[in-house]
């Protein structure tokens, strides 16, 4: 592979620098709105619809679609809704974009309301990111001085109200529907779907709800054109993804990757490979609820098809790398103890299968654990991940069990290993 | 904090149609001891003109709101796996033996709370900690300890001054 690509193609990392809005607009920034607001709606979707688009906040829905729902209902009061809960542990993409790139997030919230035909926007942004908060706020503020949020943007007569909603130290909140509830000032507990929030949003009026990185991605589409979008990536994946990199790796740090690209090109290019003299024995991809997965699949290019054919989540764009220093078990531990504290109980096989699969788990690593318990651990994870209410049991499911599938010795060496020894205990 | 600050607050944001979780966090950050006390529950409830058992459903289900008194500074160690493999287990150590208590507990002189929290989008510099509104990367046990010792330096000046 080339030198690395970095940054400069829809999102510009690599500058590592704070792009105001003088500097954004020198760079061809609001061009993209200046140009929405002059044709028609159904055009600038049409283009968003060839470019492929699809969503970054982990179910990968085609965003012109889901712009048309909105834009479709009878109901004209409509809202839009940045998702920047961002809770997924190992994930720092949208925080970067948010305190660096923030006007084109606010240029993609601008033009995406505008499509939907919507005149209310929250930004749901997690208490924990109180920087980026104020990056925000004050970005907002000079976007309304200058015209470019408010009332009548551009002369345009369309207006947007845009406000921040802070989170409060909740994961699940980041579900679109829990997100919901958390504005309407309940918990933050998942609702039915259907309706859609599309259909039945915030207060019941027709939402459209998009994660960061996504709205990001619309104004430089629009600007540069779908053929050069298409260009980045694959046939089957358009455009890039940012890829947070953290773990066992030489260097850490947020990347911007075209779709195709392997896996192990990015941890080897970007992130360096593993630390002198240390091998890489897993990489969980897509955060707590991705995957855990050998080195043998690395190979598997970074595109919604061929990785969904691998069994392999790309979800917020999280790779994380244990090196063979490391316990797969302390990992699970890890992560079921993170999902046993977000989940909200509402059902019964996200609420009892953590706390049992958790039990299992602290039970292998002390030792008492007979294969039996790993039979037991396997039942459970699949009940989570058919059963669950929503994502996130489904995706804890699923985590537990790609590390179920890929390490199932080590499980099994940790019964062995002490049930030997307290074999020895009775004789002696 | 006195209901007439709760009144303040809750006015400013809006009374009855401000959003009930904006409310609690804004009154948690201006009381003193980073909590919703009975008495702002009370005094929200009637404000915005909700059910008292609304308040506190709501209190209690998020991580950030505390229904009872914190320290005056709120030191949170990060604890998932990016962080935990970068050495969160020294780094949280060195701090409950620098303050004396555990996760979850209050020193004794009320300067300092300590909580784990989720991921702080900072694993490009694990193992990380976040004390009141900043984050602190890369760290070392040591780095920690200074950090705290420092905090607790400016508070007793203050106090003092
Ligand atoms: C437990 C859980 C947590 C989630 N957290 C986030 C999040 O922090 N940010 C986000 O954008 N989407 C998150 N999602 C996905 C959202 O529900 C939703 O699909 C997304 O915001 C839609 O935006 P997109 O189409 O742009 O991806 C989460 C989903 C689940 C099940
Ligand atoms: S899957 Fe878990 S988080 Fe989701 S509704 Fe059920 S208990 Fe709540
Ligand atoms: S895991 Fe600690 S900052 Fe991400």
């Amino acid at each position: 592979m080339s030198a690395p690509l970095n940054g400069n193609l829809v999102f510009n990392v690599a500058g590592k620098e704070y792009v105001g809005l003088d500097l954004y607009r020198s760079r061809g920034g609001y061009s993209a709105l200046q140009r929405v607001l002059q044709q028609s709606p159904e055009a600038s979707i049409e283009e968003l619809k060839q470019s492929g688009l699809r969503g970054r906040g982990g179910a990968a829905f085609p965003t012109a679609k889901k712009i048309e729902m909105v834009r479709d209902n009878a109901e004209t009061d409509r809202y839009v809704i940045c998702n920047a809960d961002e809770g997924e542990p190992g994930t720092f993409k949208d925080r970067y974009i948010m305190t660096h790139l923030t006007f084109q997030l606010l240029e993609g919230i601008t033009i995406s309301a505008y499509l939907a035909g919507a005149s209310k926007g929250i930004l749901y942004v997690r208490h924990e990111y109180w920087e980026p908060q104020n990056v925000l706020r004050a970005a907002i503020q000079e976007a309304t001085e200058a015209g470019l949020l408010g009332d009548n943007i551009l002369g345009s007569g369309f207006s947007l109200h845009l406000e921040i909603f802070s989170g409060a130290g909740s994961y699940l909140c980041g579900e679109e529907t829990a997100l919901l509830s958390s504005i309407e000032g309940r918990k933050g507990r998942p609702r039915l779907k259907p309706p859609y929030p599309t259909q039945q949003g915030l207060w019941d009026k027709p939402t459209l709800i998009n994660n960061v990185e996504t709205l990001s991605n619309i104004p430089m589409i629009l600007k540069n054109g779908v053929e050069w979008y298409r260009s980045l990536g694959t046939s089957d994946s358009h455009g890039t993804k940012l890829i947070s990199l953290s773990g066992d790796i030489q260097k850490r740090g947020l990347v911007e990757v075209p779709f195709g690209i392997t896996f192990r090109e990015i941890i080897e290019t970007y992130g360096g490979g593993a630390k002198p003299g240390r091998s890489i024995k897993a990489v969980n991809i897509g955060g707590a609820s991705g995957v855990l997965v050998p080195p043998e699949m690395l190979d598997t290019p970074l595109e919604y098809g061929a990785c969904a054919k691998a069994g392999i989540t790309i979800g917020s764009g999280a790779v994380f790398v244990l090196d063979d220093t490391r316990s797969i078990l302390d990992n699970v531990h890890n992560r079921t103890r993170f999902f046993l504290h977000e989940s909200c109980g509402k059902c019964t096989p996200c609420r009892e299968g953590l706390r049992q699969t958790h039990a299992i788990i602290h039970k292998l690593m002390d030792g008492s654990a007979t294969p039996q318990d790993v039979d037991r651990l396997e039942r459970y994870t699949d009940a989570m991940q058919h059963a669950s209410f929503c994502g996130l049991g489904t995706a804890a499911g699923n985590s537990l069990s790609s590390s179920l599938h890929y390490y199932r010795d080590e499980y099994l060496d940790h019964c062995a290993k002490e049930n030997e020894s307290s074999d020895r205990e009775e004789i002696a | 904090m006195s209901t007439a600050e709760v009144y303040e607050i809750v006015h400013r944001l809006g009374l009855e149609k401000a959003p009930l979780l904006q409310v609690l966090l804004a009154v948690q950050e201006a009381s003193p001891h980073k909590y919703i006390s009975e008495e702002a529950v009370n005094e929200i409830a009637r404000l915005q003109k909700v059910s008292r058992c609304r308040v506190y459903s709501t209190a209690s289900f998020y991580s950030e709101i505390s229904l009872k008194p914190r320290g005056f500074h709120l030191i949170r160690v990060c604890s998932n796996a990016p962080c935990e493999n970068a050495g969160r287990g020294e780094i949280q150590k060195a701090v409950q033996e620098e303050l004396g208590i555990s996760i979850g507990e209050t020193t004794q002189d009320g300067i300092f709370s300590l909580e784990s929290v989720n991921c702080l989008g900072a694993c490009y510099k694990s193992p990380a900690i976040k004390i009141d509104h900043e984050v602190y990367g890369d760290l070392t046990p040591e780095g920690a300890v200074a950090i705290i010792r420092r905090m607790r330096e400016v508070f007793k000046n203050e106090r003092t001054a």
